[in-house]
């Protein structure tokens, strides 16, 4: 099948990649840019384990065309740590025991960080809102909503920090 | 490396066009091509084998669409690129049609929501799209391009069968007209869970001057109910409005439902909605 060139920016990185044209963003993070973070669950938009950063909104890599995304800022769930330092979403989860089996987890921390960048004090109506499109299937939930609140407690009490931008031009010929 | 990619998916065709023009060519110039906007219903029909179609004109590079405006004689313009969180950011849409941001705030979680459009929910026809009674209720008109022109076709006229539509094969959604409404809007979903449930039932309505009530999920096509409008208009008892409703749906038996759980449901929907716009 003919495939097209796609020029992205992914956690800060320039990728240029050679994909069908039907290539989701799910795909190319995943196979093409081994970023294995983004979790495949049910591939039809219904439980929000493959979310990502589109332009700093929760998006499903399932449901979109990595065509679609060129000029955007891609972020996965390996750019939510700063080195060896975790976002607090991550340590919060960790310490209220938010994350059970995992497979949920970068999904509900990326769909968490769009919500705090947004909303630095959400409701707690706001929060059950905005993880409404992540199923998590250990959990119950209330260990999340303790975690969401501690990490936005956190976060207003610190400096507002500015994801690290890589300017490394990275080129790798995708095969998909 | 192992990589999964689903059979169905890999022998996809996609078009991508630079203007609404070119998409307008290439829709005219191939039959067998299938407009997808936020793919939230055509990949899943893709993965599961019942979307035959393999070719396909991808909408999203078309910024046009994408508009929400009101004209000065107060008709509202909504492009059928919108997605559902754009209709809950918009001021113009929670003053001028507040039921399609209630609709927008039940479908799907934030991620859906944020890719899921209009167009898309008007052009699936799927009985139980959420917006559909809104836009039946809002009496809007749906405005089709082609190559050859433009076509409005009203609301009550668009919808022909389970997921059959009046739009042409060279034809495109471009936008959906809103005229001004007087009167109270109101809307209710029924389901299992919000954010990732479809709907049992299904409802809304205006109670102004004038009444409109729409279902969807208890027939083959979103519906207005105008035999319970006109009911509720002549000041009947509401069981005579409740009488009218059963005699116009048609609600089935399904894997969501059951025809006699419906058929409550929505008559208690119109009592609802009757008493919440007194």
């Amino acid at each position: 099948m003919r495939k097209i060139l796609l020029r992205l920016r992914v956690n800060g990185a320039h990728h240029e990649v050679a994909v069908r044209p039907s290539a989701t963003v799910l795909d190319v993070v995943r196979d093409t840019l081994h970023l294995t973070g983004t979790k495949r669950g049910c591939d039809m938009g219904t439980c929000g384990c493959c979310t990502v950063l589109v332009d700093g909104r929760a998006r499903l890599g399932c449901l979109t065309l990595a065509a679609e995304v060129e000029g955007c800022e891609v972020r996965t769930i390996e750019s939510l740590r700063e080195g060896e330092q975790l976002h607090p979403l991550q340590s919060a989860f960790a310490e209220c025991g938010a994350a059970q089996c995992g497979f949920c987890t970068p999904g509900f921390l990326m769909t968490c960080s769009a919500l705090l960048s947004r909303t630095p004090t959400p409701t707690p109506e706001q929060v059950k809102d905005a993880i409404s499109g992540n199923l998590c299937r250990c959990t119950g939930y209330t260990k999340m909503y303790e975690a969401i609140d501690r990490a936005a407690a956190q976060m207003r009490t610190e400096p507002a920090r500015e994801p690290e931008l890589s300017s490394r031009e990275a080129v790798s010929g995708g095969s998909r | 490396m192992t990589t999964w990619t689903s059979p169905a998916i890999s022998s996809m065709r996609l078009e991508r066009p630079r203007s609404l023009a070119h998409a307008l060519d290439l829709l005219e110039a191939d039959r067998g091509l299938t407009p997808m906007a936020g793919c939230t219903d055509l990949y899943v029909g893709i993965h599961f084998g019942s979307l035959k179609q393999r070719r396909f004109l991808d909408l999203q590079p078309l910024a046009s669409l994408r508009k929400i405006q009101k004209r000065p004689d107060g008709t509202l313009v909504l492009g059928a690129l919108v997605t559902y969180s754009q209709c809950l950011d918009s001021p113009l849409v929670a003053r001028a049609l507040p039921m399609l941001a209630s609709a927008a705030k039940e479908i799907g979680g934030v991620q859906i929501r944020n890719r899921g459009t209009l167009g898309g929910n008007l052009g699936n026809a799927s009985p139980a799209g959420d917006t559909l009674p809104v836009f039946l209720a809002a009496d809007a008109t749906v405005v089709l391009a082609s190559a050859r022109g433009v076509r409005r076709v009203p609301i009550s006229q668009f919808f022909l069968g389970y997921r059959k539509t009046a739009r042409r094969h060279n034809e495109l959604i471009t936008e959906i007209e809103v005229p001004p409404i007087a009167g109270k809007q109101w809307f209710r979903k029924v389901g299992t869970r919000a954010a990732n449930a479809i709907s049992k039932v299904v409802a809304a309505g205006v109670r102004g001057e004038g009444i409109t009530f729409a279902l969807g999920a208890v027939a083959p096509v979103a519906m207005r109910a105008y035999a319970a409008e006109c009911a509720l208009g002549s000041a009947l008892p509401l069981s005579e409005a409740h009488r009218a409703l059963r005699s116009e749906i048609t609600p089935i038996d399904d894997l969501r439902s059951t025809a006699a759980y419906r058929a409550r449901t929505a008559c208690a929907l119109l009592t609802q909605f009757w008493s919440e716009t007194r």
